[in-house]
């Protein structure tokens, strides 16, 4: 794909800022410590990472899709746990507001999530409810000009340092699977909300993820979201924005593993000559390469049909979350295995990448749901 | 106040790498950027906006047509207008005629109260243009700035860098500053400001469109010509120690002892 | 002497596109054209199997070069002392003079600073041109420029050399615009053409990859700022005399219009690169600020300076001031360490003419290694303190 002049600078933009931020100290300070540093926080807001496609009048930036997958991939370059916290509020978080939210919903919530003076979690996923959302048992009972909120969500990502959260929850039990559900935006400060203990997880050390509890928590009914009963359709058309996200992610974060083992490569001598002069290594990079190369086309594709609102676009995000997320994880294993013994220490960097993109096939629709909705589309 | 920053488009020295066989250089996938010094300059004009409201920031440049991507990086960091002077007429000058090119499209946006240019371009590297710009216009000079320190109604406070240490100088207004990196640190562009970048137009001028003759401008106005230019010979490889890391550290020494280096 | 293509002979195989530094031609139907981009390097003329490119001559317009005369080397001073630049370039006038046929000079600006004059012919100086006044006392652009471009004017010298310092880089660029003549900066090599005695200036260009002959036709005077620590310094001949010219200064009210406050000095960390006899510097593979505390342990013990390469100092690990390379200091001691640098063009281009390189890298394919003397491949954080132990 060839990009326009304008893209270029926002990908100029971005490896500027990745290069000269992220850098291998404070990288090893956030795995380390499991804390993001808000004054990074603060500078990403700044320019602009929290709403690149927010609109403008809601304190977004106005720019596309395409730009979006732009961030996501440089930053992803150099740390995958930051482009979480970049696509949380562009995606997740302000995905549903922008989605369904009313004028003063817009102004009260989108407003500071993309500019990231606040967090917005999206609390979807039940213990006995990933993938199948329409398990849902989380109800909301109305109360006069309230809702009472009840139930678990859990693996909710930035869920502890989260001010406000979209939840989904039940309104009508006497609707199946996945009708009757309506979003809700919870203040995490309301009584009857609280946090499980952050998880611990394999990767993505800096961004925290716990459950979020709920106990007779009243919300107010100026915080439905959307129309109630409808608040599915709402989850699954956010997912929709996030598959596109987390393709462009794992590009990034394939592409970091690549210019590792590159480098690697190089630099490594067995045998009297450098690694990258064997076959085996340097056509394992030739593939590595080509299949990063088709993965970034597929993502670039499905950022731009998003833009014009194809009917493909939902296809076309599914395939590209599917085939890059698997090319990453193959990506970083055949980084870490042509890093030999040094792949498996800290002290390299395709140790933390291997584990950092192991989630990619996993959240937001695991590769066997995108398979499903790929396959779904095609034999309908 | 009214600020005019030069700027040049460069190429990337840093990416630039030899041909290890032919000992040529290999340009190709070298980017193009906006001249490190000359982001000091533009980003201290930035803040001097800020802090002084009603003050206008211009970029101007001159080069290729291709130059208008960094000028829009400029306009993208937050300058309010920009200007590339480009033209046939321009090619091959020295910054004799570079200076005169500049000069006279700095006096087509009537003048200002500050220049800011940066120190030197990184593919020339003479330091040259910005104060020559500087004696075209009749304006007073202060080259390698590392701090503005002041800014009085007739007169701009800025410390300048030598070797071993700094002066303080004080210069009447107008007058033209040369930046060094240490003055700042350039900021980032935004999402929203790149978008904003591409809703501005660049004006592009002439020879004519600057009151300049064709033979006032590039090589025909320079003094100095290239004679003729050639990659420096490498020096051969030497000798390459072997060995465990005790046994390399026991034989360099001892070769530099035996040389009498040491 | 622009670049030209002659269409007749130009047979489309784009040689010269591929080979242009400044990518300043292009095809227009299997034609070479050559695009505003250019800068006259010629680097396309040899390339070109053809021979379908040239250089003609369409120069500026000049002046009646006869008229101009001598070697003139501005004596720069720093509170009464003289830059060893002013010295190494007394050296070379002296050369380039001798190949001419010449006198060389030196032009001095100070207040009482007359004890100079003395120094400079005991360096080789036939003849000095001396300016005293407060407003000279120390370097101020609009007053130095003033004075020496009327003693320029008056006593028309044929080259006029200036150390490439903070100072001759400032006064070098205003003197050649008054004069109206061509300035080539930061020259590492003179040279005067035994056929026509022009000064041939050599540079470093492109960021050093790229050498370039420069030549100022017809114009006078030809001016030079010198990277100083390239030229070599003359022997003192204690005693030696010349003829003193005094020239007339006098300043008008609102004539200099920069105006120096105070000057502090020795504010960053004194590192004096151009004289050291040994200088260890660490690059990128230190990894981090922290690294440059082993270099110093090693510089230490050897009695040298801690130099830099540019990634470090960019990224903030280490003043400026530590910087060799191309935009740093040029720096030849007689024993340089490059630890962790991989050797970009620039670094190279700043201390390649030192007496012994010994470059420490992890990477074998390190361009470092190509100009040095000694190479280890290793770690350096494994091979520094094994010298250390050797060294005891």
């Amino acid at each position: 794909m060839i990009f326009s002049e304008k893209h270029e600078l926002i990908r100029k933009l971005t490896r500027d800022f990745a290069e000269k931020e992220l850098t291998r100290d404070i990288l090893d300070e956030i795995e380390e410590t499991g804390v993001y540093p808000p004054e990074l926080l603060a500078k990403m807001g700044k320019a602009g990472f929290f709403g690149v496609k927010t609109p403008l009048k809601y304190g977004g930036q106005g720019s596309d899709y395409l730009s979006y997958a732009i961030v996501l991939e440089e930053l992803g370059r150099v740390s995958a746990v930051t482009d979480i916290w970049v696509s949380a509020p562009n995606s997740l978080g302000g995905g549903p507001l922008m989605l369904a939210g009313t004028e003063e919903q817009l102004e009260k919530y989108l407003r500071p999530v993309a500019t990231g003076e606040k967090i917005m979690a999206f609390a979807l996923t039940e213990p006995g409810a990933g993938s199948d959302a329409g398990g849902t048992t989380t109800t909301a009972v109305k109360d006069g000009d309230y809702y009472v909120l009840n139930g678990r969500k859990t693996f909710i990502t930035t869920a502890p340092v989260a001010d406000w959260s979209i939840v989904y929850a039940k309104t009508d039990l006497a609707q199946k699977g996945s009708r009757g559900i309506s979003a809700f935006i919870v203040d995490m400060k309301l009584p009857g909300v609280s946090c499980g203990k952050a998880e611990h997880k394999m990767g993505i050390i800096g961004c925290p993820t716990s459950d979020i509890i709920l106990e007779d928590v009243r919300v107010h009914k100026s915080d439905l979201l959307g129309e109630e009963n409808r608040g599915f359709q709402n989850a699954m058309k956010t997912l929709d924005i996030g598959r596109i996200g987390v393709a462009a992610m794992s590009i990034g974060v394939a592409q970091g593993a690549l210019d590792e083992a590159i480098k690697y490569a190089k630099e490594r001598k067995q045998f009297g000559r450098r690694i990258a002069d064997f076959q085996a290594i340097s056509f394992m990079i030739a593939d590595m390469a080509t299949k990063l190369q088709a993965a970034k086309e597929l993502v670039y594709r499905a950022a731009q049909l998003k833009e014009v609102g194809d009917s493909e676009a939902g296809t076309a995000a599914s395939m590209a979350k599917y085939y890059a997320t698997e090319i990453c994880n193959e990506i970083a294993g055949k980084a870490v295995q042509i890093h030999g013994g040094y792949g498996y220490i800290k002290e390299y960097r395709v140790e933390r990448i291997y584990r950092d993109c192991r989630v990619f096939t996993i959240f937001e629709g695991t590769s066997q749901v995108q398979q499903m909705v790929i396959a779904g589309n095609l034999l309908k | 106040m009214k600020i005019i920053v030069c700027a040049k488009q460069v190429p990337d020295t840093n990416e630039v790498k030899i041909d290890p066989v032919k000992g040529t250089l290999i340009r190709e996938g070298v980017p193009s950027i906006l001249n490190p010094d000359d982001a000091n300059a533009l980003e201290e004009a930035l803040a001097l906006k800020e802090k002084y409201p009603g003050t206008t920031v211009s970029v101007i440049s001159m080069g290729p047509p291709q130059a208008n991507y960094m000028l829009r990086e400029c306009l993208a960091l937050g300058a309010d207008d920009a200007y590339l002077l480009s033209s046939r007429a321009f090619g091959g000058a020295d910054t004799c005629a570079t200076s005169t090119t500049i000069a006279a499209g700095i006096r087509k946006l009537g003048g200002c109260d500050i220049i800011l240019a940066g120190r030197q371009a990184i593919d020339g590297d003479t330091a040259q243009v910005g104060p020559q710009t500087a004696q075209r216009l009749g304006f007073p000079s202060v080259t390698y700035v590392q701090k503005i320190r002041e800014i009085k109604e007739k007169s701009v406070v800025v410390e300048r860098q030598l070797e071993d240490g700094y002066e303080v100088i004080e210069v009447q207004i107008p007058c033209l500053l040369t930046a060094v990196k240490e003055l700042n640190e350039p900021r980032y562009m935004s999402v929203k400001s790149i978008e904003d970048a591409y809703k501005k137009e660049i004006t592009v001028w002439g020879e004519s469109d600057v009151s300049l003759a064709p033979e006032d401008c590039g090589l025909k106005a320079s003094p100095t010509q290239v004679f003729r230019s050639f990659t420096p010979p490498p020096k051969g490889r030497g000798e390459m120690l072997s060995g465990t890391v005790p046994e390399m550290a026991s034989a360099l020494i001892a070769k530099l002892t035996e040389k009498h280096a040491l | 002497m622009a670049v030209r293509i002659i269409a007749e002979k130009c047979k489309g195989c784009q040689k010269c596109v591929k080979n242009c530094p400044f990518t300043a031609i292009t095809m227009q139907e299997k034609l070479a054209v050559i695009g505003p981009g250019c800068t006259n390097c010629g680097a396309c003329i040899d390339e070109c199997p053809f021979g379908a490119i040239e250089k003609a001559d369409d120069g500026a317009r000049g002046v009646d070069i006869s008229l101009y005369r001598d070697v003139w080397v501005f004596a720069e001073q720093r509170d009464g002392a003289l830059m060893n630049v002013s010295v190494e370039l007394l050296g070379e006038g002296a050369k380039l003079a001798g190949e001419i046929g010449c006198k060389l000079c030196a032009v001095l600006c100070g207040e009482n600073a007359g004890g100079l004059i003395d120094e400079l012919f005991e360096y080789g100086a036939d003849k000095v041109y001396y300016a005293d006044a407060p407003e000279l006392k120390s370097y101020n652009t609009d007053a130095y420029t003033k004075v020496i471009y009327q003693a320029i004017v008056k006593y028309k010298p044929e080259i006029v050399l200036l150390g490439a310092t903070h100072v001759g880089r400032d006064l070098g660029p205003c003197l050649a615009v008054q004069c109206g003549t061509g300035l080539t900066a930061d020259c590492t090599k003179l040279d005067i053409d035994p056929e026509d005695k022009k000064l041939m200036q050599t540079r470093p260009a492109f960021g050093g990859n790229l050498m370039a002959t420069i030549l100022c036709p017809n114009h006078r005077p030809q001016m030079s700022t010198v990277r100083p620590g390239v030229m070599e310094k003359p022997k003192r001949r204690p005693g030696a005399k010349g003829e003193r010219v005094d020239l007339a200064v006098s300043f008008k009210d609102g004539e200099i219009r920069e105006r120096v406050l105070e000057v502090v000095k020795g504010l960053t960390e004194q590192v004096s690169l151009t004289d050291a006899k040994i200088i260890v510097s660490g690059g990128a593979g230190l990894g981090g600020p922290d690294g440059f505390g082993l270099i110093k342990q090693l510089a230490d013990r050897l009695g040298g300076v801690v130099g830099a390469s540019r990634a470090t100092v960019d990224s903030g690990w280490i003043d400026h001031s530590h910087q060799v390379g191309q935009t740093g200091t040029t720096v030849k001691p007689q024993i340089y360490f490059a630890c962790g640098i991989s050797g970009a063009i620039q670094h190279l281009a700043g201390m390649q003419n030192s007496g012994y390189i010994v470059a420490i890298n992890k990477n074998e394919n390190a361009p470092i290694f190509e100009v040095a003397d000694y190479g280890i491949v290793g770690d350096l954080y494994k091979v520094i303190p094994a010298i250390l132990e050797v060294l005891g």
